[in-house]
C-alpha cells in the first residue's frame, strides 16, 4: 500500500468509519477502471469487408461503439454526374455487389419514372425474376457468413453450394456472375437464353429442400438459439427512428416491404407473403431472411410460369441518345438489404445533374451502436451479421 | 542395465515418432473429414489425395519468417509455445497403448496427466500476455478462465470411474474393467466429453481462439514454427483426451480377436472422429454462456454423480 493510501486509511479510521467501509472508500479513490479500446477492422475476419469498429470495452462488455467507414469509397455518385444515363448502370452493379440485379432494378425504375417510359410486361417479369434470384443469392451469402461468424462452419459451405447455382443462372442469362448489368432503361439487355427457365425451375425444386438442410443445422439448435435470441435487440420505434429498413426492421415486427407497401413493377400481380417477426433480436432477423428466401423462390416460380406462356418484346422504344426531361425523381425499391432509393436530378441533358443513392446498408449500419450497447464482444459479430451490411453500398 | 536403457529409449523413440506422426496426420484427417462433411474434397494437391499435405505444411511453417512484435516480452513470447508443446508431448509417456507397451508405468498416471495438462494451460496464458496485443490478451484471459474451470469438471468427472476402478494407475484402471466403465458411469462419460471439448479448445467451446471475434485469440501474433508448436500441442491434446477416454471409459486395449494396440487405436479414433464431427456441426457458445454451463449445470451434475456412485458402492460392496 502506498504512503498516500495509508494516510487515508488512518484518517478514515480516526473518523470512526467501519473497516469494511474504509476499504471500500480507499478502493473507490485509488483504483480506477479504464475502458479497453479495441480496434476491430478494417482487416478483420468478420467485419464483412472493410468495416472498422472502435469498441470501448469493460471486460468483454461493450460500452461504446464507433463506426469508421470510407475504406471502400469510390465516388459512385460523383462519377455518375459525368456519365450518360446508360453508362451509370454498371456503376450501380458495384453498390451491393452481392445482388447487382436488384441495384440495377432500382436505378432503371427511377429513370423510367423520370422519363415516363412504359416497359413491356415480359421485361418486367424477367426483371422481377432476376431481382428475386438476386435476393436469394444475397440472403444465402448472408446466412453463410452470419453462421460462420457464430462458428457454424458447415452452413457456410452448404449456402455457397446453392449460391453457386444462382450465380450459374446469372452467368447463363447475362454473362456475368456478380456484376451482371443486365437491366436497361426501358427493359432488359436481351431475352432469356433457351433452357434458362428449365434451369430456374430445377433450382426452385431443389432449393426448399436445401433450406431444410440449413434448418437442421441451425433452426432449433440450442447453441444457435442461445447466441441469437435476445441478442442485439432493437425496438420498432428506435429502429424506425434510426432509418432501419428491410429485413432488419421486419425482424422488429414492422410490416414494411416496399414490394407490398408501394408495389412497383409487377409485384402487385404476384402472390407472396411479407416475412415479419417481432422478436426484435438477431434470431428474428434470421427468421425473416430465411422466410424471404422461400418467398422469393415462390415469386420466381410464378415469374417462370408467366414467362413460359408468353412471348413478346423485352425492350421499350428508347432513343439512342437518351435525354429525360428536366426535373427530379425519387424512386425506392425493396433491395435485399432494405429500402434502396435513387434520387435523380435531371437538367434535360444526357447526363444526370445529380444522383443521390439512399442505400439500405448505410442507414442500417447506423443502428449498430444502439444494438450492441451493453452486449458482449461476441454479440457485436452477431449484430453486424444480422443487419447484413455490404460495404460497397455503405461507402458508395 | 544398458539393455533396459536401450529398451526404454527405443520405446520413447517409437512412441514419440508415432505420436508426432499421428498429430501431423490428425490435421490431415480433420481437413479431409470436415471437407467431406461439407461437400468438398479437402486437401488434394500435394501427393495422392493430398497425403503429403501435413509434411508440406510443416516445411512451410519451418521456413516462415519468425516475427516477434516490438511490444512483446521476448523471453516469455519464445517460451510459451514451447511450454505448450512440451506439456502436450510428455503426456504420451504414461499412455498404455497395450498391456506392456508404454514408456513408463506410473502408479499415479491419471493424476500426472491432469496436473501436466494444467501446466500446459499456462503456456496459453503466457502467450496471450506476452504478445503485447489486445486481441491476444483477451484470448489469453478467456482461456485462463475457461481451461482452469473446465479442468475442474474434467477432474471431477473422472472421480466416479476412479472410485470403481480403485486406482490412479492407468494399467490397473483398464484391468479393473470387465465391462467398460461407460456402462456404470454414463453421466461421468458425457460430462467428461463436454469438459474435454472445453479443455482442448474445440468447437463449440473454442472461445480463446474465436476466429470471428478475436482474430486468432492467444496466437494472433505468432507465426512460423512458434505457431506450429501451438498447433501441434492442440492436436496432441486432442489425442490425449481421446486416449484417456478410451482408457477410463472404454477399457483401453481390451477387445476380442484383434491385438490390443489395434483396439486401443480404433477406440481412440472413434473419439477423435467425434471431436471432428462436432466441429463441423455446431456453432460457438458465447464466453459467459459457456462459463454458466460449466459452473451451474455441469458441476452439480458431476458432484451428484460422485455422491450416487459412492452410495451405490457402499450398498453393493457392503
Amino acid at each position: 500500500m502506498a504512503v498516500k493510501e495509508e494516510q487515508q486509511f488512518k484518517e478514515l479510521m480516526a473518523k470512526g468509519t467501519s473497516l469494511g467501509q474504509v476499504d471500500e472508500d480507499i478502493m473507490r479513490q485509488n483504483i480506477r477502471t479504464q475502458d479497453l479500446w479495441v480496434n476491430m477492422g478494417p482487416q478483420h475476419p468478420s467485419t464483412h469487408g472493410v468495416l472498422r469498429l472502435i469498441l470501448a470495452l469493460q471486460g468483454e462488455r461493450i460500452v461504446d461503439t464507433e463506426i469508421v467507414i470510407g475504406y471502400l469509397h469510390r465516388g459512385t455518385e460523383k462519377l455518375a454526374e459525368a456519365r450518360t444515363y446508360h453508362q451509370i448502370i454498371p456503376l450501380t452493379d458495384r453498390l451491393d455487389y452481392l445482388a447487382s440485379p436488384a441495384m440495377n432494378f432500382g436505378y432503371v425504375l427511377a429513370v423510367e419514372k423520370l422519363a415516363g417510359i412504359e416497359v413491356p410486361e415480359r421485361a418486367e417479369y424477367i426483371r422481377v425474376l432476376m431481382a428475386e434470384l438476386a435476393r436469394i443469392s444475397s440472403h444465402l451469402l448472408w446466412l453463410a457468413t452470419h453462421a460462420l461468424d457464430i462458428g457454424a462452419m458447415t452452413v457456410f459451405l452448404y449456402c455457397f453450394r446453392e449460391r453457386e447455382m444462382v450465380l450459374d443462372l446469372f452467368e447463363m442469362a447475362t454473362g456475368g456472375r456478380l456484376t451482371t448489368s443486365y437491366y436497361r432503361i426501358g427493359g432488359v439487355a436481351h431475352d432469356l437464353p433457351e433452357g434458362f427457365l428449365d434451369k430456374v425451375k430445377e433450382f426452385c425444386e431443389i432449393f426448399p429442400k436445401r433450406v431444410q438442410d440449413y434448418d437442421d443445422l441451425l433452426y432449433s439448435n440450442r447453441i444457435w438459439l442461445s447466441r441469437t435470441v435476445n441478442v442485439a435487440k432493437i425496438s420498432a420505434e428506435k429502429g424506425l427512428a434510426l432509418g432501419l429498413s428491410g429485413p432488419s426492421i421486419r425482424g422488429s415486427g414492422v410490416n414494411w416491404d416496399l414490394r407490398r407497401a408501394n408495389p412497383y413493377s409487377v409485384y402487385d400481380k404476384l402472390d407472396f407473403e411479407v416475412a415479419v417477426f417481432d422478436g426484435c433480436d438477431v434470431y428474428a432477423r434470421y427468421l425473416v431472411r430465411r422466410k424471404e428466401m422461400l418467398e422469393s423462390c415462390k415469386i420466381v416460380k410464378q415469374c417462370v410460369e408467366y414467362l413460359e406462356k408468353t412471348e413478346g418484346p423485352v425492350m421499350a422504344k428508347v432513343p439512342k441518345v437518351f435525354k429525360p426531361p428536366a426535373g427530379e425523381v425519387y424512386f425506392a425499391t425493396e433491395a435485399p438489404k432494405g429500402e434502396l432509393g435513387y434520387y435523380i436530378v435531371s437538367d434535360g441533358s444526357n447526363k444526370p445533374y445529380r444522383l443521390k443513392i439512399r442505400t439500405p446498408s448505410f442507414a442500417n449500419l447506423i443502428a449498430l451502436p444502439e444494438m450492441v450497447k451493453g452486449q458482449m464482444v461476441a454479440d457485436v459479430i452477431a449484430a453486424i451479421g444480422s443487419i447484413d451490411v455490404v460495404l460497397g453500398e455503405v461507402d458508395r | 542395465m544398458l539393455y533396459d536403457i536401450g529398451i526404454a529409449l527405443l520405446r520413447i523413440i517409437v512412441i514419440f515418432a508415432v505420436a508426432l506422426l499421428f498429430v501431423a496426420y490428425l490435421t490431415y484427417l480433420e481437413r479431409k473429414v470436415i471437407g467431406h462433411m461439407q461437400v468438398r474434397m479437402g486437401p488434394m494437391r500435394v501427393g495422392p489425395h493430398g497425403l503429403l499435405q501435413p509434411i508440406a505444411d510443416g516445411l512451410k511453417l519451418f521456413f516462415k519468417e519468425d516475427i516477434v512484435p516490438t511490444e512483446a516480452y521476448r523471453l516469455t513470447f519464445y517460451f510459451a509455445p514451447l511450454l505448450c508443446l512440451i506439456c502436450a508431448l510428455i503426456l504420451f509417456a504414461v499412455i498404455p497403448v497395450d498391456k506392456n507397451f508404454m514408456i513408463t508405468r506410473l502408479n499415479i498416471g491419471l493424476l500426472y496427466i491432469l496436473s501436466i495438462a494444467s501446466v500446459g494451460v499456462m503456456g496459453i496464458i503466457l502467450a496471450g500476455w506476452a504478445s503485447g496485443s489486445k486481441y491476444s490478451l483477451l484470448g489469453g484471459l478467456r482461456s485462463a478462465a475457461q481451461m482452469f474451470s473446465y479442468e475442474i469438471f474434467l477432474g471431477f468427472s473422472l472421480i466416479g470411474p476412479l472410485m470403481i476402478a480403485g486406482s490412479l494407475d492407468l494399467v490397473k484402471i483398464v484391468e479393473a474393467q470387465k465391462i467398460p466403465l461407460i456402462v456404470y458411469q454414463p453421466v461421468a462419460f458425457v460430462i467428461y466429453i463436454i469438459a474435454a471439448l472445453g479443455e482442448i479448445n474445440r468447437v463449440p467451446f473454442d472461445l480463446p481462439e474465436a476466429e470471428s471475434e478475436l482474430v486468432a485469440g492467444f496466437h494472433t501474433e505468432y507465426s512460423g514454427m512458434k505457431f506450429a508448436y501451438f498447433f501441434l500441442a492442440e492436436y496432441a491434446n486432442m489425442l490425449i483426451v481421446s486416449a484417456i477416454a478410451t482408457i477410463v471409459f472404454l477399457a483401453g486395449w481390451k477387445g476380442p480377436i484383434l491385438p490390443g494396440w489395434m483396439w486401443f487405436l480404433i477406440k481412440m479414433f472413434i473419439f477423435v472422429y467425434f471431436f471432428i464431427w462436432v466441429r463441423a456441426t455446431f456453432p460457438r457458445y458465447r464466453y459467459d454462456q459457456f462459463m454458466r454451463i460449466g459452473w451451474k449445470i455441469m458441476l452439480p451434475i458431476v458432484l451428484a454423480n460422485i455422491l450416487v456412485t459412492g452410495v451405490v458402492m457402499m450398498l453393493v460392496r457392503g
